[in-house]
């Protein structure tokens, strides 16, 4: 990805003197026709994208008497912006127990796949057991079964184990979602550590075990994060099985119990329930924030791999 | 598998009658792979493999929430799929797009919603596709604050899904509906008229298919961004010279060398909206009518709800040939993708 920045460069001083606007050479549109099939285009699809959050947040903080006021206020925009609904959300409900079960479990699946496929990965790439190609092809088949397919013999599963209702069965549930993807990321990144660094180790008597903790997790974190953070992203998007396997209260995650809990057809919970569908963004898009590289690096790896 | 010379020497050295398991687990890589290995193939067993046979062999059974179920073969299937499924798949087409009345022999409801999976899975799939390569297109230009601009496109792929159809939820309520409002403002409908977002058939499972693509389209642009930005510049150079127009290099230029990351992009694209649950449940349940359940809101409108685990197993059973035709076109996408580079298999 590096390499298509210089040849560009150079491209544009080649072809500096041609004025011709069919040659695609971005610098040489005019202003206007840049307007309209960039920016133009650009914007709208922006705008839609984004439409959604912004409706979301207005009213999460408009007071009640606006949000069904389409006729003597402009619904757009609030001059008036209350914390009453976060208020509520916040102090009157369980939303922080729902917040707190969200985060364990999000992290309690994310924290055992990642150990379950730096393993895999290593043995995968590294050891080259016998049969280790068709491991990783299996893994990668896995990666294509999705949660809707496997809910309900899980649910039979999960009762069986007697863990129904209960956060375990949510956190041994995520991994089978987690581990294919992260395996599978790992695996490329593990591919890009020199193989003379472990033969250096093994030669100095280093066991296999010392190599993959000293030397090859250093040099992974960039992918171990990327593989966190998207591990933790998809369990808190989690819906089927959180909504299949928990039915207790005090054990919803926040996608659940929004759904289930607010949605009882009072039209003055709509500021509640947007506040609910905000707050549960937030941790989220912050997260997102600060390692959009890394987000988009796990995104598109595990697709280019 | 040769054993390496640090393998034989070890072995040498360890006397015969001390070769433990201990020994066996430093040096056999055989051995050490399996331990390696144990966490993540005991979770896709037990959670994974495991629920994949139990739910096929679910489907062949009466199995009840709360009872253990018998054996009564293709029954659930011939319940659901009735004794011509071809007839019948064709009559539920035949019905929703030109208004038939033909009498179905299986489950009018399941023939509906594959109807309705089919419908959503393509409708969505191809918009998504289209503005996702035009957006990662626009993406992939010249312009200031780049980075941000990428950024924020992906947004709607990180908030989770159920809280943004909770929003949709809201854009597309009957009475106090934003995109109404806008509307009418705009004078695209009368003053008093209400659109019936939800409410109405045609509407609702155009809302549906809405919200999925404006979920879906910033993974397809972003994957297809990173695609886009591995495309050699010096081929449009080259391109540029000889006088190629814009559609041209898009078309012998980029279109070829992105076709296997389209692939196995759309391959997931296609599986996920497929399989689809979260949107439908949140905006519709299923509703009106039925015009909006899928395959998967349907399993689990029967199986969790209507406790008729049996049955509910048979309708995910039934999705799987989809599920397999979507993987044997990333399988030839990805063999696509190794002769392309030359035969590489790395």
């Amino acid at each position: 990805m590096t390499r298509t920045g210089e040849p560009r460069d150079s491209a544009v001083q080649v072809t500096g003197d041609a004025a011709d606007h069919r040659e695609g050479i971005d610098h040489l549109e005019t202003r206007l026709s840049r307007m309209v099939t960039l920016w133009l285009p650009l914007g709208i699809i922006m705008l839609v994208l984004l439409f959604p959050f912004y409706w979301m947040t207005l009213t999460a903080i408009k007071p009640d008497a606006e949000l069904i006021d389409l006729d003597t206020t402009n619904p757009l925009w609030t001059w008036h912006p209350t914390f009453k609904h976060i208020y509520v959300l916040l102090f009157e409900t369980d939303y922080p127990v729902w917040l707190w079960n969200t985060m364990s479990v999000a992290i309690g699946s994310t924290v055992l796949s990642l150990i379950a496929s730096v393993g895999a990965a290593y043995a995968i790439v590294r050891l080259r057991y016998r049969g280790a190609n068709w491991v990783g092809g299996a893994i990668f088949l896995a990666y294509l079964v999705p949660p809707s397919i496997l809910f309900i013999p899980l649910a039979k599963v999960v009762f069986d184990y007697g863990l129904f209702d209960t956060p375990f069965a949510l956190i041994l549930t995520y991994p089978t979602i987690l581990i294919p993807f992260s395996t599978w990321l790992l695996m490329g990144y593990f591919k890009t550590i020199p193989f003379e660094l472990e033969e250096c180790a093994l030669i100095d008597g280093a066991t296999r075990w010392q190599i993959l903790v000293r030397i090859v997790l250093p040099l992974a974190i960039p992918g171990l994060i990327s593989a966190f953070i998207f591990c933790f992203t998809l369990c808190w998007n989690e819906f089927i099985y959180a909504l299949t396997f928990i039915s207790d209260q005090s054990n919803k995650t926040v996608p659940v119990a929004i759904v289930t809990n607010f949605t009882d057809g009072d039209i003055f919970r709509w500021g509640s329930i947007m506040a609910g569908a905000l707050v549960g963004s937030l941790p989220l898009v912050v997260l997102y924030a600060f390692f959009v590289e890394h987000y988009v690096a796990a995104m598109t790896g595990a697709v280019k791999e | 598998m040769a054993e390496t010379p640090l393998e034989t020497a070890r072995r040498a050295a360890a006397p015969d009658d001390a070769a433990s398991a201990w020994t066996r687990l430093q040096s056999n890589r055989n051995w050490l792979g399996f331990w390696f290995m144990l966490p993540a193939a005991a979770f896709l067993i037990l959670f994974l493999a495991y629920p994949l046979g139990l739910g096929v062999w679910l489907s062949f059974t009466d199995a009840k929430v709360g009872s253990e179920g018998e054996w009564i073969g293709l029954e659930n299937y011939e319940w659901l799929l009735g004794v011509a499924p071809v007839s019948d798949f064709l009559g539920i087409i035949a019905n929703e797009l030109f208004g038939t009345e033909f009498e179905l022999e299986g489950d009018t409801t399941f023939w509906l919603s594959v109807f309705n999976t089919l419908l959503y899975t393509v409708v969505a799939s191809a918009i998504k596709f289209a503005i996702g390569l035009y957006l990662a297109l626009l993406l992939n230009r010249h312009m200031p604050f780049k980075a941000i601009i990428r950024a924020v496109v992906l947004i709607p792929f990180i908030v989770p899904t159920v809280l943004s159809a909770i929003a949709f939820w809201w854009i597309f309520d009957t009475q106090f509906s934003i995109l109404t409002w806008m509307l009418q403002g705009l004078g695209a409908i009368a003053e008093d008229h209400q659109i019936n977002w939800l409410g109405d058939e045609t509407m609702a499972r155009a809302s549906v298919i809405f919200a999925n693509i404006w979920r879906g389209v910033p993974f397809i642009a972003i994957t297809l961004l990173a695609g886009l930005q591995t495309v050699s510049a010096s081929l449009y150079e080259a391109a540029v010279i000889d006088g190629a127009t814009r559609w041209q290099m898009f078309r012998y230029i980029t279109y070829p060398l992105l076709t296997p990351i389209i692939a196995v992009v759309m391959t997931f694209s296609v599986l996920f909206t497929f399989t689809d649950f979260q949107l439908i449940w949140v905006l519709t349940r299923g509703g009106p009518f039925n015009a909006t359940h899928l395959m998967a809101t349907l399993s689990y409108q029967r199986a969790i709800l209507g406790g008729y685990l049996g049955e509910g197993a048979a309708i995910s059973t039934a999705m799987i040939p989809f599920l397999l035709a979507a993987i044997m076109f990333s399988w030839f996408g990805l063999q696509r993708r190794k002769w392309q580079h030359g035969g590489r298999d790395d």
